[in-house]
């Protein structure tokens, strides 16, 4: 197993007031090696709170979060992140940004500029290395950032709902292009999002989670192979499986 | 095309000034006992500079600011950093700053020339306060200020404690610490003109109250105007800089001066 969540809650303290809410209640679930691990739920039900449990921006109230079966105290490199707003650094150009994971493990200069050079063609940015993030837009802001997720080869890569700010067309390219990497490297990703199409597309596996304190309402294995055609948007079973979790998020969101 | 309108833009509110003034001179409505016109000025500017009086004064003023600005950058920058990164020392120096920084470093001139004598330093030592606490006080804003998310995302790409200092918060507070040294340099500037008024023998400040006394009114003014536009250049060269070592920062987020 990769990622284990046994039992896990966790509140949050109102800011001026000693009520606090509660965003997971006995949360247990395991996500796969390999496996593109997605999670579906109503706005504010706690999904980016598991994304930063596993990051270990901070500890859960009870239960265990494992990864690779180590409990998690810190944030790590083998457990990166992809922020809904980018947060790359704005001193630092493209190429920077991807390598600073790197610099920070200590991989030589010479090899750094390799990868940056392999990974930058990757995610179709080589021709952009030298520029600061704010002259990119929210698209090639949010190809550095996976860059510089993957650039490590993190055990894990943790997305919290990523492509939210992106336009339609945008956003499908990414996915296009995530999944194909993922499936390519055998990434293990936990993506964390709102809409349950790009859950269907992306994830080998798909949760879906209910309105605060969350809790699992059920899960589904993703039926389609990869790589995965852009087409699958339009299969009679893929609109089948998005209508059957919309149905059920319907209940939660009113 | 651009760069001859906003040189229009400067000059053309300065001409119409001048001109206003110039008329107003020759229309005798201003007393030129009180305020000399604009050319009996510019023939002064011109004399002063040919025979060199000026720029010795000038050099004299400029060495004054630029030793006590340096220093003060140097424990500004320096102190603030640390600060920033340790919240115990932050703690300890905050209540003292607060409390120092509302003294006018004026108010400091009887102690500065009982402790430094006359001459050089204790103009180094006023123009050291007023330039510090802006400088400080912006250096530290500006490293407590850095974004949760870039923390986050630093240290969940494995940064360690040396890279997230040096590649992550003094990059991040490059902007603030630009912005107390403009500040600075400014406060400076005008801390040393005024020290000289009361206890120099040379520099701007000085060549003012002397010309005061001989009621050479013109030459008080060109003292004033060389002020300003020293200020004004001193203002524009630490802008140039900012751009240089900050060019991540788009220009109209940095001042436009």
């Amino acid at each position: 197993m990769k990622v284990k969540f046994q039992n896990v809650s966790k509140s949050f303290n109102r800011r001026n007031t000693s009520s606090a809410i509660e965003v997971l209640r006995d949360l247990s679930f395991e996500v796969k090696e390999s496996e593109f691990f997605c999670i579906v739920g109503p706005s504010g039900c706690g999904k980016s709170t598991i994304i930063n449990l596993v990051a270990g921006f901070f500890p859960p109230d009870s239960g265990e979060v494992n990864v690779d079966g180590k409990a998690i105290t810190k944030p790590s490199a083998s457990r990166t992140v992809v922020f809904q707003d980018y947060a790359l650094f704005p001193w630092k150009t493209v190429a920077e940004n991807i390598e600073f994971g790197l610099k920070c493990a200590n991989v030589d200069k010479e090899q750094r500029l390799q990868m940056v050079k392999k990974l930058a063609e990757k995610v179709r940015l080589e021709q952009f290395l030298d520029h600061y993030p704010d002259e990119l837009s929210g698209g090639m802001k949010q190809r550095v950032a996976i860059a510089r997720a993957f650039a490590v080869k993190p055990s894990i890569i943790l997305m919290d709902e990523p492509f939210a700010s992106l336009d339609q067309q945008t956003r499908d390219i990414l996915q296009e292009e995530l999944v194909g990497f993922q499936n390519e490297l055998s990434q293990t990703i936990l993506f964390v999002t709102h809409n349950i199409e790009e859950a269907l597309f992306l994830g080998d596996k798909v949760l879906v989670l209910s309105h605060r304190p969350a809790h699992i309402k059920f899960f589904i294995n993703v039926p389609f192979p990869k790589p995965r055609s852009p087409d699958i948007r339009n299969d009679p079973q893929f609109l089948k499986l998005k209508h059957e979790i919309w149905h059920s998020l319907r209940e939660e969101v009113i | 095309m651009a760069k001859l309108k906003s040189v229009t833009r400067l000059l053309l509110p300065i001409i119409s000034f001048l001109l206003l003034w110039q008329i107003l001179s020759s229309l005798e409505i201003l007393n030129p006992q009180f305020l000399p016109s604009p050319l009996n000025v510019g023939r002064e500017l011109v004399d002063s500079l040919i025979n060199q009086n000026l720029l010795v004064d000038v050099f004299a003023s400029l060495k004054r600011v630029v030793i006590g600005f340096l220093i003060a950058a140097v424990l500004g920058i320096g102190i603030g950093l640390f600060a920033g990164f340790n919240r115990a020392t932050a703690n300890f120096v905050t209540p003292l700053i607060e409390l120092f920084r509302p003294i006018p470093p004026i108010a400091w001139i009887p102690l500065a020339i009982l402790w430094f004598g006359l001459g050089d330093k204790p103009a180094y030592f006023l123009v050291f306060l007023g330039a510090f606490f802006p400088i400080f006080t912006n250096v530290l804003f500006g490293v407590t200020a850095v974004e949760e998310t870039y923390k986050r995302a630093a240290y969940s790409l494995g940064a360690t404690r040396r890279h997230f200092i040096t590649d992550i918060l003094i990059p991040a507070s490059l902007p603030h610490i630009f912005t107390g040294m403009r500040i600075g340099l400014g406060v400076g500037w005008i801390v040393v003109i005024t020290a000289e008024l009361v206890g120099a023998q040379s520099g701007l400040g000085y060549m003012i109250q002397f010309n005061r006394l001989l009621l050479e009114t013109p030459k008080v003014i060109v003292g004033m105007v060389v002020i300003g536009i020293i200020g004004f250049l001193m203002n524009k060269l630490m802008v140039q800089l900012e751009h240089k070592l900050v060019p991540w920062k788009k220009s109209e987020q940095t001042s436009r001066l």
